[in-house]
């Protein structure tokens, strides 16, 4: 399969999004079976690392264990390296793409979402991910805190658009 | 090899595989790591109510919503197939803080005091379930990302917003944790 030339027309994201999708074509069905393959060992890694315990996050917000300090730290340190990597070496994708990576802008909303966040996070004991992991894990009560993560977002587009809100 | 699988992971392999999710999801489709996108697509595909921000192309990126359906099967699978045979051990200073605060139940992956549907219809629920999920929900997406989104894949890429968010992120939850749950949970329980 030839890969697209990047002189063709550019692709259109949503603003603002932070998970692009640089891949020039779409994704049928099967495409997007990879992810849903990637994601299933990443809930697994979620429940066997104990990620998704609330306590764990209560442990890592109390300075009580570094398990959560080194789970972060350690991705972290291999994404940066795998990221190294693949600029240095200019690896390509398996369609031969050129990976493209989306520069963020700083903006002042980083600190006050992140703070909103963080204290969304040390109630529900998650974050985005998580919460479906907590879901799959018996805890189906959580979907509530899921449909309730979506108002939140839902909420925020409105008053983006209403109130200027960025 | 399944007792092994079976115990609980250690952080630097559960880091290690967590952080070649971002080559990996890069190598395979260009794409970016970052799970709080999966809410923002369903409010574009569910209601998009007109605002500019939903209006887009959702099933584009709908890799994120296979991802994150991933991601609730990886629970179930570990849960109930790789589940491991021991409780949880929950650090004693943490516990005796908990302890402090009400919680008694320390046997699961989630407090069962709080994680349950008879606490949905409570003070708890409203603080747990809906203001903590709405704080989760608005919070990433004011903020451009979470702690995938900006902690691992923007601290991969080197992004200082995503340090600055990452920052942000630890000091809310220090203040929600230390300030924040104490009031509550005296006021509320």
């Amino acid at each position: 399969m030839n890969a697209p030339k990047d002189t063709l027309d550019p692709i259109i994201h949503p603003e603002a999004c932070e998970a692009p999708n640089e891949q020039r074509g779409g994704e049928g069905l099967m495409g997007n079976l990879k992810y849903l393959i990637v994601g299933t060992i990443f809930g697994i890694v979620f429940v066997k690392a104990e990620i998704i315990s609330w306590f764990r996050i209560q442990e890592m917000f109390r300075m009580h264990s570094f398990h959560m300090y080194g789970v972060i730290g350690t991705a972290v340190v291999v994404g940066l390296i795998s990221v190294t990597l693949i600029k240095v070496f200019k690896i390509k994708t398996v369609n031969g793409e050129e990976v493209k990576f989306t520069p963020k802008q700083f903006s002042p909303s980083q600190i006050f979402g992140g703070l909103i966040f963080g204290l969304g996070w040390a109630l529900t004991g998650a974050c985005p991910g998580p919460l479906f992991a907590q879901i799959g894990s018996g805890f189906v009560v959580v979907a509530v805190t899921l449909l309730s993560a979506i108002a939140g977002t839902w909420v925020y587009g409105w008053m983006r658009e209403k109130f200027n809100l960025k | 090899m399944l007792e092994f699988i079976t115990q609980p992971w250690h952080w630097s392999v559960a880091g290690l595989l967590i952080g070649l999710t971002v080559p990996t999801l890069l190598l395979i489709g260009n794409k970016s790591l970052g799970i709080s996108s999966s809410l923002r697509h369903a409010c574009a595909a569910c209601m998009p109510a007109n605002i500019g921000f939903f209006k887009y192309d959702w099933k584009r990126e709908a890799w994120n919503l296979f991802f994150v359906a991933g991601v609730f099967l990886g629970g179930v699978i570990a849960t109930f197939v790789l589940s491991n045979p021991n409780t949880i051990t929950v650090a004693p200073a943490t516990q005796e803080a908990l302890q402090a605060l009400g919680i008694k139940d320390f046997s699961g992956l989630m407090p069962a005091d709080i994680f349950s549907w008879e606490a949905l219809a409570s003070a708890k629920g409203l603080l747990f379930f809906i203001i903590g999920g709405f704080l989760v929900g608005f919070g990433t997406r004011y903020a451009g990302g979470c702690t995938s989104g900006h902690t691992i894949m923007g601290l991969s890429n080197l992004q200082w917003p995503s340090l600055v968010a990452t920052i942000a992120f630890m000091a809310g939850g220090f203040a929600m944790t230390h300030l924040g749950l104490p009031i509550l949970m005296r006021l509320l329980f």
